[in-house]
């Protein structure tokens, strides 16, 4: 159900986004997705690694503000409307999603990963309605 | 044209015996109303009676805005509040505002020292004169205002904010003169440019104060407008502006000495220096009732030139500060510390961030940055939060300071180490070159 994101914080300027993941490729961290969030000042750089935590402490330690946090990771079907059902099933329990975005890792149907507010409960709404998801084992984290 | 000649224009000799007579009252004064100070000079063994002219100023302790800060809002005043008739206040380090009290007579003491200045700059009763300066507890539009009603100009309150309506009345009323920030006259120069208007107006003169500029400045308001314009200096505790002024020879500000008694010390040892040395301007108020202040600490650093004008005038003339002996910045005439960011940060965050306030002029328009670093304690995964962030750091400036300064989130360590005075500040404006 859950996975590890490791989100980056950018600087809007050239180059940053090339030495974070220089980092993490000298690091030998195996990158499985990527997703930027950038407003006109600055960027959060949403990574789904192999070794998350163990990529947090190198850019740590090369001065780069970073977090891990858990999302959870869905995979819905490859059919028209199907991760719209998945939504609505979230908000009509009152679950507000702070975000969204799809995994490009390989397998059958669309893997997305998803922020809400409240990831316990979204969790268990995902689960009674046997809505396939991802988990960190699954990854390789 | 000189407004008060008896007095401007003195001999060295008569002007000390008269300073000297001041002084040794204004110690009494505060000895026997003021606590503090009687506390300070009974710290060091000091009796009024051991004051007996300005040779001996250098005996008494200094007072600093931590001073004024202490005993806030009225502790340090001189008479009881019944004979108080006017407060103002501009911003000081820690939150609270420096205070600046007035009875009648400060009232009409700091009116004949804008005449003064006003008449430095050539205005007289048939001028017409725009107050462009803000109204309210900043000394800069009510204290421009009554300086200029005494001297018997035509006075027109503009205050700040309405740059069209200024432009309008400037040219409806043939407004000959104007009181104001330089950058704000700069930003008057470019609408009647772009408005096609500079040969409508009658403006022959401007006097300029409220933050620090340059010659480049001034030779740009003289051509683009074709006005002289002059200088003013002061500050809230002491009076207000009208402390001191320059005159048409551009050699300094001469500041009105039978009042404001100006020496100058080494910031660090804070050792009083002889005539002519660099260091912090140091006022002593020699008539003022509300709150006289001895030996205040301006922070700002020059030095002084004692030799008669070509003017006529024998005051003593401030000379271009270098900077100042701590970190405030005068941004569109408010005055700012890197303590109060600080404080809006610790606020906000719960701790206290790196940070950098850059200043900037742009089109002669003051600007502040403050660049935040985004540590791990702050860092969310989520761009909305981060966003409030900034937000709140910025509304929380603008609550402490009344600006609206451009906030960015940096990544750590990503914010450029100067050697300048304050390791949090970057001032390309270049005010003190
Ligand atoms: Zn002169």
């Amino acid at each position: 159900m859950f996975i590890k994101q490791l989100s980056v914080f950018l600087e809007n300027k050239e180059g940053r986004l090339d030495e974070v993941l220089k980092t993490l490729s000298q690091g030998g961290i195996d990158l499985l997705s990527a997703s930027l969030a950038d407003t006109t000042e600055f960027g959060v750089l949403r990574l789904i690694a192999k070794e998350p935590e163990r990529a947090r402490d190198l850019l740590k330690s090369a001065g780069i503000t970073a977090r891990v946090d858990d999302v959870i990771a869905v995979v819905v079907p490859d059919a028209v409307g199907s991760l719209q059902k998945v939504i609505y099933k979230l908000h009509e329990a009152g679950i507000n999603i702070s975000y969204i975005y799809g995994l490009s890792v390989d397998g059958e149907g669309a893997p997305i990963a998803i922020k809400t507010n409240d990831p316990d409960k979204a969790a268990g709404i995902l689960e009674k309605e046997n809505v396939k998801t991802l988990s960190s084992e699954e990854l390789g984290q | 044209m000189i407004w008060n000649e008896a007095k401007e224009c003195m001999s060295r000799d008569e002007l000390e015996t008269l300073q000297s007579a001041r002084l040794v009252k204004v110690v009494n004064r505060v000895y026997h109303n003021v606590e503090p100070y009687r506390k300070k000079m009974q710290a060091v063994g000091l009796e009024p009676g051991d004051i007996r002219g300005i040779e001996d100023l250098y005996k008494l302790p200094f007072t600093t805005y931590e001073d004024l800060n202490a005993n806030y809002p009225f502790g340090m005043a001189a008479v009881p509040p019944s004979e108080l008739v006017r407060v103002h206040a501009s911003s000081g380090t820690t939150g609270k505002p420096k205070i600046g009290v007035y009875t009648r007579h400060d009232i009409d003491i700091w009116a004949e020292c804008v005449a003064r200045c006003l008449s430095t700059a050539h205005i007289t009763r048939d001028d017409v004169i725009q107050i462009g300066y803000g109204y309210g507890l900043f000394t800069g539009g009510l204290g421009a205002h009554y300086g200029a009603e005494y001297l018997g100009a035509m006075v027109i309150p503009m205050s700040t904010g309405n740059t069209k309506k200024l432009i309008d009345m400037m040219i409806d009323c043939g407004v000959t003169s104007i009181a104001c920030t330089p950058s704000y006259l700069l930003h008057v120069a470019e609408d009647l440019e772009k408005l096609g208007l500079v040969d409508k107006i009658k403006l022959k003169s401007a006097i300029c104060g409220a933050e620090p500029w340059t010659n480049e400045m001034r030779d740009q308001m003289e051509q683009r407008l074709h006005i002289k314009a002059y200088d003013i200096y002061g500050l809230t505790e002491i009076c207000g502006p009208g402390v001191a002024c320059d005159c048409d020879y551009h050699k300094g500000l001469h500041i009105w000495e039978d009042h404001f008694l100006p020496e100058v010390i080494d910031p660090a040892t804070l050792e009083h220096l002889p005539a002519g040395s660099e260091g912090e301007l140091v006022i002593t108020n020699l008539t003022k009732e509300g709150m006289p202040l001895i030996r205040y600490r301006t922070k700002d650093l020059t030095h002084l030139e004692y030799d008669k004008c070509e003017c006529g005038r024998t005051m003593a003339r401030i000379q271009r500060f270098k900077g100042r002996s701590d970190d405030m910045l005068i941004i569109r005439g408010v005055n700012v510390f890197p303590s109060q960011v600080e404080a809006a940060l610790l606020t906000v965050e719960g701790t206290t961030p790196h940070y950098m306030m850059v200043v900037d002029r742009i089109d002669n328009n003051d600007t502040l940055e403050v660049q935040v670093e985004v540590a791990e304690n702050v860092f969310t995964d989520e761009v909305k939060s981060l966003e409030a962030l900034s937000k709140a750091v910025h509304d929380k400036l603008k609550a402490a300071i009344g600006l609206n300064a451009k906030v960015k989130l940096v990544e750590p360590n990503g914010l450029e180490h100067f050697d300048g005075k304050s390791k949090h500040v970057i001032d390309k404006r270049k005010l003190y070159e």
